[in-house]
């Protein structure tokens, strides 16, 4: 072994770099300054729109302070806003839709991660993907014209008949109500759940599950005790992706939910949403205050989908890293 | 067998039927979706459809040739915006920017990625209408190109990476710079996923609506220019789906039908014909 | 070529291990030569003090264990490792007496082509493969010519002149290879840095690329990478034997296989460890 071992690294000439004129004679340093100042348009674009929100609603918070968010009353004829109504419906929407959806999109998922045969479930995931592709007023759409009749001459009906004893389905049903926005959003988001699932489902190491069959497991067994446990925290990202996409959504919302800023137990009374009042009132709002209090619902919209999508990603991210590094 | 056994087989194959029965659910929204709007859409889609402006209320007939050709104007427009920033900006990510000021980049894009696309409207009302004190084709386009920012540019990112390490030293080794070497061979040879991404986010941006109730608003005439509100097919469905004529009901779906034609078609294409990918066989 | 109009130098070799023929090594005028190079990855060290020199229109071939350090001096040579972004080099590299440490690197790179272990076409057409360099270099003669005579000098241009315009991938692998060796030979290297070129090839097409080196040399040095030594043997007029990024033995090819100077390398060539 030579005896130079021993130098220190570090204390020589730097080997790599090329003089910065040399690059500039290439093009490189142009090439990544140019490249640049687009990377930094989005930065700026992103910044610019977080300031937008925070000044555009200066009055209402000024004037209203963080009862904005727990106050009832939506009166623009004597400028008292309150955000509840919207929060409310928001929320209840979004509850009733992941109520539904995730079953089902979890099912399916595990049907195309675990069970159908690759091609079959290539295929399938692909029609799904068409599905994520449809636009939200194609839904809305439909939702106005079979959903709402439908709930109004079926299925309102026939649930008051059998659980009318609970609040939640007791009460006139018109057809537009909380629980029709929430059948149209989680038609809506098993897409996303679906796909998203199947990814980290499949990311799962096969010998995790061939274990547990070579315990004697059946292949459910193996599914849901061992499996899907193992892919948990990426199932609850997709969840999280779904929730922040259905909080946002706007116009099959706005079409089916009937647009009516009340708080109600039942679910199937009318309401509203965030998204549907700013997409409804916004161009109506007279006054500076009317205004700034859609804006600052805005604000809380983006704030909520915000903090989803960050735990979303963070969930999808342990998992894979969890199917990556500890079978590595 | 024991009892036992015969019912956990039981339980296992009810259940993993379920799941079959889910995945079959969810796929056949999506041919009830296409099945019913091409029954409706097509009874009432006619050649007026394609070439008439709307009529006004109560008349009836006409059709939505200025909401087609508005649309076509806002994704003209909404393209030279989001492109060329998600394009060059992925080409940084990939390229040069790989820490540092590259995460502070990828964290926003990722961000407006997340935002609702009605609070992309307000911005953009903020931005583009409040200033020139009217709704505008120009608005309008704004808010779509910001929606199309980051798929570009993280798919740009992802596709370029992708190439493989050994044509970047290929095209290093005769002497290329790198800006040599990412203009001809590593943009050509991730060209055909980046496209893919493009058409994509232009088939995803072609049917929002929010963001355009209050950017280029809504006109029953032709828009001339781009400083005009004008119409196009997402807000003419939900303008006439919620309107209380029978006549418009039937130019809703007839639109729903041309719409939900054009994003599946171009999703088609670009998931199938052009494929995902890199033109390069991967090591 | 202008390889010609330079004149090759000779360098001091007492330092060379392998003292029986240092006369004859001596006698070389030499295209390159690395004195005292000593490299890291990060904190790890993995060449220590190499100093050889590479003989004008001769093969010199570097052999040893994989791991040994012989593709990572080889990458010293046009500097290559620069695309790692922890790597640090010490110690002089010369191309006709000038150090290209200083020189610019895509002049030095023109100057010094490679060829890699696995055949990289770029997704163009077998021409536009050919032609890459000459395009970026800016090429005076008309680019038919040069990549009609860079395909012939790669003995590939029978067997694709009527199908120039095909994308390159169509080939084999092969004849990927002889591509990838005529579009480095297209701007007309004074170097040429082959790493383990017939690694992923049968032995048909190898015997066609060794036969093809040997022709070569009549136009540039030529520098090679193989863990195969009976390829070594066949094709090398000099042989360096590396071991854990120590330089053990270098000589005359014929002398190091059959009178190696060193026990380690006597125990290398005749399969006792590697």
């Amino acid at each position: 072994m030579a005896t130079t071992s021993t130098t220190v690294p570090g204390a020589g000439p730097r080997a790599s770099s090329r003089s910065f004129l040399s690059r500039l004679r290439d093009g490189d340093e142009i090439a990544r300054l140019l490249t640049f100042l687009f990377a930094a348009t989005v930065v700026l674009i992103t910044a610019t729109l977080v300031y937008q929100l925070w000044v555009d609603s200066v009055l209402p918070r000024h004037k209203f302070g963080w009862k904005f968010l727990v106050t009832e009353v939506w009166d623009p004829v004597f400028d008292q806003f309150g955000a509840l109504p919207f929060i409310f419906g928001t929320v209840v929407t979004s509850a009733v839709a992941l109520l539904i959806a995730v079953p089902l999109g979890i099912g399916a998922a595990i049907f195309l991660a675990e069970l159908a045969p690759r091609r079959v479930s290539d295929a399938l995931t692909f029609f799904i993907d068409l599905l994520a592709a449809v636009p939200s007023v194609i839904y809305g759409l439909l939702g106005v014209f079979i959903l709402v009749p439908l709930m109004r001459e079926v299925i309102q009906p026939f649930l008051r008949a059998t659980l009318g004893f609970l609040p939640i389905f007791s009460g006139p049903g018109y057809g537009v109500s909380f629980l029709t926005a929430g059948i149209v959003l989680a038609v809506m988001v098993i897409p996303f759940i679906i796909s998203v699932s199947r990814e980290v489902l499949m990311s799962v190491p096969r010998d995790v599950r061939e274990a547990a069959l070579a315990l004697g497991a059946t292949r459910w067994e193996s599914t849901w005790k061992v499996v899907v446990p193992f892919a948990r925290p990426g199932i609850f990202g997709s969840i999280f992706l779904a929730l922040a996409r259905a909080l946002g959504e706007t116009m099959a919302v706005t079409m089916v939910i009937g647009n009516t800023p009340k708080i109600a137990a039942s679910l199937f009374a009318p309401g509203y949403s965030i998204a549907a009042v700013i997409a409804n009132e916004f161009t109506e709002a007279t006054g500076d205050l009317y205004l700034q209090s859609l804006v600052e619902l805005g604000l809380v919209l983006f704030l909520l989908t915000f903090i989803l999508n960050g735990l979303a990603r963070l969930l999808i991210l342990l998992t894979e890293r969890r199917g990556s590094g500890a079978y590595a | 067998m024991t009892a036992r056994l015969r019912f956990r087989k039981l339980v296992s194959a009810v259940m993993l039927s379920l799941t079959g029965v889910c995945a079959f659910v969810a796929v056949s929204v999506l041919f009830f979706i296409l099945g019913y709007l091409a029954f409706h859409g097509g009874r009432s889609l006619n050649w007026d459809f394609f070439t008439k402006l709307p009529t006004p209320v109560g008349e009836a007939g006409g059709g939505m040739a200025n909401a087609i050709v508005g649309s076509a104007k806002l994704l003209l427009l909404a393209s030279l915006v989001g492109v060329p920033i998600g394009f060059f900006g992925g080409i940084y990510l990939a390229e040069f920017g790989r820490r540092g000021a590259g995460f502070v980049v990828r964290y926003a894009a990722d961000l407006l990625n997340g935002v609702p696309s009605i609070v992309i409207g307000i911005f953009a009302y903020a931005l583009l209408v409040l200033p020139l004190k009217h709704f505008s084709t120009m608005a309008g386009a704004f808010a779509l190109g910001v929606m199309m920012i980051p798929i570009t540019l993280r798919s740009t990112e992802e596709f370029l990476r992708s190439v493989p390490r050994s044509l970047r030293e290929g095209a290093m080794a005769l002497g290329a710079s790198k800006w040599r070497t990412i203009v001809t061979v590593i943009v050509p040879a991730a060209y055909r996923g980046i496209l893919t991404a493009i058409l994509l986010a232009l088939a995803r941006v072609a049917g929002e609506t929010a963001p355009l109730l209050f950017t280029a608003f809504n006109n029953r005439f032709w828009s001339p220019g781009w400083r005009q509100p004008t119409a196009s097919l997402p807000v003419m469905i939900f303008t006439y789906a919620v309107a209380p004529y029978d006549d418009w009901h039937r130019q809703a779906w007839a639109a729903g039908l041309v719409l939900l034609g054009l994003v599946l078609v171009v999703n088609i294409i670009a998931r199938l014909v052009l494929a995902r990918g890199i033109s390069v066989p991967r090591a | 070529m202008n390889a010609t109009a330079k004149q090759p130098i000779s360098m001091n070799i007492s330092a060379l291990p392998g003292a029986t023929t240092r006369e004859m090594l001596a006698d070389q005028p030499m295209r390159m030569t690395i004195s005292k190079l000593n490299f890291w990855y990060g904190p790890k060290q993995t060449l220590f003090d190499v100093t050889l020199g590479f003989a004008a229109n001769h093969i010199t071939a570097m052999i040893g264990p994989s791991g040994c350090g012989k593709s990572t001096l080889l990458r010293t040579l046009n500097r290559m490792y620069e695309a790692v972004s922890n790597a640090r080099l010490e110690g002089e590299i010369q191309l006709d007496g000038q150090s290209i440490l200083t020189q610019d690197v895509t002049q030095l790179r023109r100057r010094v082509g490679m060829v890699f272990q696995r055949p990289n076409p770029f997704p163009k057409s077998i021409f536009d493969n050919v032609a890459y360099g000459p395009r970026i270099n800016g090429h005076n003669q008309p680019l038919a010519e040069v990549v009609e005579s860079s395909l012939r000098r790669a003995a590939l241009w029978e067997e694709v002149k009527d199908q120039l315009h095909k994308s390159a991938y169509e080939l084999s692998g092969g004849q990927q290879q002889r591509l990838c060796i005529a579009r480095a030979l297209a701007v007309e290297p004074e170097v040429l840095l082959l790493d383990e070129p017939c690694s992923a090839l049968d032995p048909i097409s190898t015997a066609k690329i060794e036969e093809l080196l040997v022709q070569l040399k009549e136009l540039c040095t030529i520098v090679t990478v193989t863990h195969n030594m009976q390829q070594a043997a066949r094709v090398s007029d000099f042989t360096a034997f590396l071991l854990t990024g120590v330089m053990v033995e270098y000589n005359p090819t014929p002398q190091l296989f059959t009178t190696p100077s060193d026990p380690r390398t006597e125990a290398y060539i005749t399969g006792r460890f590697g």
